[in-house]
């Protein structure tokens, strides 16, 4: 008598098992997520290029939908579907569409009219890249770019990325997740792409009230002790603590936060001596870290940001490619929609 | 389906007549005689009633629906009273308790305007509940009095908690001077602020805004307190998580005036049903954990939670249609309730009697009016329906608002006859 209801990955592949849209880490299977570091992988030196392209997305149109106003994430996006020689359309819904009244359902069939081959989407509200590729333009490649607190998955990758560029794998590594658990979408991308990836222990450490609501059916340890959390870990993440967080009464004050949970050399201890640190950025100097950290030898933050073009790119050619399959299939009759 | 402007006579023969209120569950034949119910006995025998075969058929008392949000221009929910009463009588309902929040049902205007179009519609008996602060704004007392007499059968505040309990104090008091029964449904303000699901395992793994069980619980013990502290009759609805549970044995131990019901949806779905984001199932309060939906149901089977109704929300389709936190919360149930009910039978979670019960004597008693049951000399109000019959939704669907996940399923049991107040308002062949 329950109605069933088709699980979120389903969504996310082709009949025979190809990334059709990106929405989530959680449930895609683990050849998939390396197929991904492994594809990035062949972009990394497109970068260092004197001619920064490659053909894969040569007439194809690629949508930047930000219903959240984001600069550097929409710029990574933009300069990976340029890099793939695909036509980049920009669009500020923030400010523009809805804020006249249209709604996200028109907003979306206009664009789709407009033959749009793949929409990259940052959005408030948990659920709306999946709301998009699931009821909306299925035919339009979706790459989720931030929803809500659900899932940053690009973020996740370009970090799984890193930290398989500097520890080889992912078997055996303890990861330490700290800070704003709660708001993060990235945190529960990364938890799910570890844990997929065969990391020996994700731990996330915070506050009880930066802590979801059973955290651990993420997947995941939870630590309230930074000493504790960090001991023996190989890759600390920190994440960026919004300023809100004192205004709804979550935390007392940031120099506090830095006091018990702030990455500076002394916490940094506790750690593996060779665990690397990294942060999505941007960071809070002094809030979630410290500058002796940050710029210190163990940083990986900026290398992040160079991966996180070839990942994206990786991510929009293979989605591309599953949607023309898919509709390739279609057309000979041969799938099932 | 044919609706009879008349009062109806009628001899229903040889169905299972299953009345919980007295205990009766035996084939048997109901006359109906110029609207009232005047004989259930064996091979009864009526020249010039209409005869209708009931074989196989159950008999049982119309459904009384404690839940239901009414439609009216400018509550922002689809259809209106006529599309949603008829879709109610279709599911064997003939009493609703209107919820005060679709006008708001602050002004005898808006109780007069209710019962006019519920009148002509003619398909359900529609007792409006009346708002019990102007506007629902929690800040002066509505006219409970006049809105009485104009035809409310309780006060309330609908899902607009009074903040202040100061207010809230002298509503429950004024209430109480004139034997007015007050619904509650709790759910803390602060603490369900922003949330849109229950805080759990699954809202955490969808990035949702959670509502925490205790915003239930917190509320319902302060609701509770000042209950027994002004001695007001008092109905507490869709009840969502288990930590109420004691809270209302107790006061029921104690003798205070408190009855509960809970949503026919909060029985049969828990959180793991909003995977996929799936918007069907965004409901306030929210579906809880499969720990809350198991012990609800216990609870209905031991009489703490005396009713189940449909908290039947009907919302157009574009209001459904967007990210989840940002849909509409509400399902359409009056469509599915009885087949839904039946189901937890079929499941064993209930006995047919107390399922039955749930949804005829015992919301009419937690409303205090004379429905629920299959009295001689009474105006008739019953349903004859086919229990085994397969429903498809998909083509017997009738309420404007098509926001349910059972939208398109195959449900068990066929209304094929209903009698509301003595006249027929739902007949198939």
């Amino acid at each position: 008598m329950t109605p069933t209801l088709a699980p979120s990955s389903r969504v996310q592949l082709t009949d025979d098992g190809k990334l059709r849209h990106f929405l989530t880490t959680e449930h895609l299977p683990r050849p998939l997520l390396e197929d991904i570091l492994d594809t990035a992988a062949s972009f990394v030196d497109v970068g260092g290029r004197a001619i920064k392209k490659v053909p894969l997305l040569r007439g194809k149109t690629v949508v930047n939908l930000f219903f959240e106003s984001s600069t550097r994430t929409r710029s990574t996006f933009e300069l990976a579907a340029k890099r793939l020689s695909a036509d980049v359309l920009n669009l500020d819904i923030a400010k523009s569409a809805t804020s006249k009244g249209e709604t996200l359902l028109d907003t979306l069939r206009n664009l789709e009219a407009m033959a749009a081959d793949m929409f990259v989407v940052r959005h408030q509200d948990s659920g709306a890249p999946y709301f998009i590729a699931n009821e909306v333009t299925p035919s339009v490649a979706v790459i989720n770019a931030g929803d809500g607190r659900h899932a940053h998955p690009t973020q996740a990758m370009l970090d799984m990325y890193t930290i398989r560029h500097h520890k080889g794998a992912f078997e055996g590594l303890r990861v330490a997740i700290v800070g704003d658990i709660l708001h993060s979408r990235v945190a529960r991308s990364q938890v799910h792409a570890l844990n997929t990836l065969g990391a020996e222990e994700v731990r996330l450490i915070g506050p009880r009230t930066l802590l979801p609501v059973d955290a651990e059916a993420l997947g995941a340890t939870v630590f309230t002790d930074m000493a504790q959390g960090l001991k023996d870990v190989d890759v600390v993440i920190m994440l960026r603590l919004q300023r809100e967080r004192m205004d709804s009464a979550l935390l007392p004050s940031e120099s506090e936060f830095f006091r018990l949970y702030g990455l500076n050399n002394d916490k940094l201890r506790f750690a593996r001596d060779d665990a690397i640190v990294m942060h999505p950025g941007p960071i809070n100097r002094g809030v979630e870290i410290a500058s002796e950290v940050a710029d210190g030898p163990r940083s990986v933050i900026l290398q992040q940001v160079t991966f996180g073009i070839a990942v994206r790119m990786a991510v929009m050619s293979m989605a591309i490619s599953g949607q023309d399959s898919s509709a390739a299939q279609t057309l000979a009759g041969g799938a099932h929609g | 389906m044919a609706k009879s402007p008349s009062k109806a006579n009628l001899l229903i023969r040889k169905g299972r007549v299953i009345d919980p209120a007295s205990g009766r569950d035996d084939v048997a034949d109901l006359l109906v005689e110029n609207g009232r119910l005047v004989r259930i006995g064996a091979s009864l025998d009526a020249p010039g009633a209409d005869i209708v075969e009931a074989e196989g058929h159950w008999v049982v008392p119309g459904l009384v629906d404690a839940c239901v949000h009414l439609s009216l221009p400018g509550s922002g929910r689809a259809g209106d009273i006529a599309s949603e009463t008829r879709a109610a009588a279709a599911g064997g309902i003939t009493h609703i308790a209107a919820q005060p929040d679709c006008g708001p049902v602050d002004s005898t205007a808006v109780v007069r305007l209710i019962r006019e179009q519920a009148g002509q519609a003619g398909f359900a008996r529609v007792m409006p509940v009346a708002a019990m602060t102007q506007g629902l704004a929690g800040s002066q007392l509505a006219e409970m009095v006049t809105l009485a007499k104009a035809g409310c059968i309780a006060v309330g505040n609908a899902g607009a908690r009074v903040a202040d309990a100061l207010v809230l104090k002298r509503c429950l008091e004024y209430a109480a001077t004139f034997d007015l029964p007050v619904m509650f449904r709790p759910q803390d303000a602060s603490l369900s602020a922003g949330g849109c699901a229950h805080e759990g395992a699954v809202a955490t793994r969808l990035g949702l805004p959670g509502i925490p069980a205790v915003a239930e619980s917190v509320d319902l013990a302060r609701d509770l307190l000042l209950v027994e502290a002004t001695g007001v009759r008092a109905h507490f609805q869709q009840i969502s998580s288990r930590d109420s549970l004691p809270l209302l044995r107790a006061a029921k131990r104690r003798g205070l005036p408190v009855t509960a019901d809970v949503s026919i949806q909060h029985l049969l779905l828990d959180e793991s049903a909003l995977e996929g984001f799936n918007s069907h199932c965004h409901l306030i309060p929210p579906l809880r954990s499969a720990e809350d939906r198991e012990a609800l149901l216990a609870a209905v089977a031991d009489g703490t939670i005396d009713a189940i109704c449909s908290q039947h929300t009907p919302i157009g389709s574009s209001s459904k249609a967007a990210p989840f936190p940002a849909t509409k919360p509400g399902m359409a149930g009056v469509d599915t309730l009885l087949s839904l009910v039946l189901s937890l039978v079929e499941d064993g979670e209930l006995t047919l009697s107390r399922a039955l019960e749930a949804i005829t004597a015992s919301p009419a008693r937690c409303l205090g009016i004379q429905a629920g049951q299959l009295e001689t000399g009474r105006p008739a109000s019953l349903c004859v329906l086919d229990a085994g019959a397969d429903r498809d939704m998909a083509e017997n669907w009738l309420s404007a608002g098509s926001n349910s996940p059972w939208r398109r399923a195959h449900l068990k049991g066929a209304v094929k006859l209903t009698v509301c107040h003595g006249k027929v308002s739902w007949l198939t062949d």
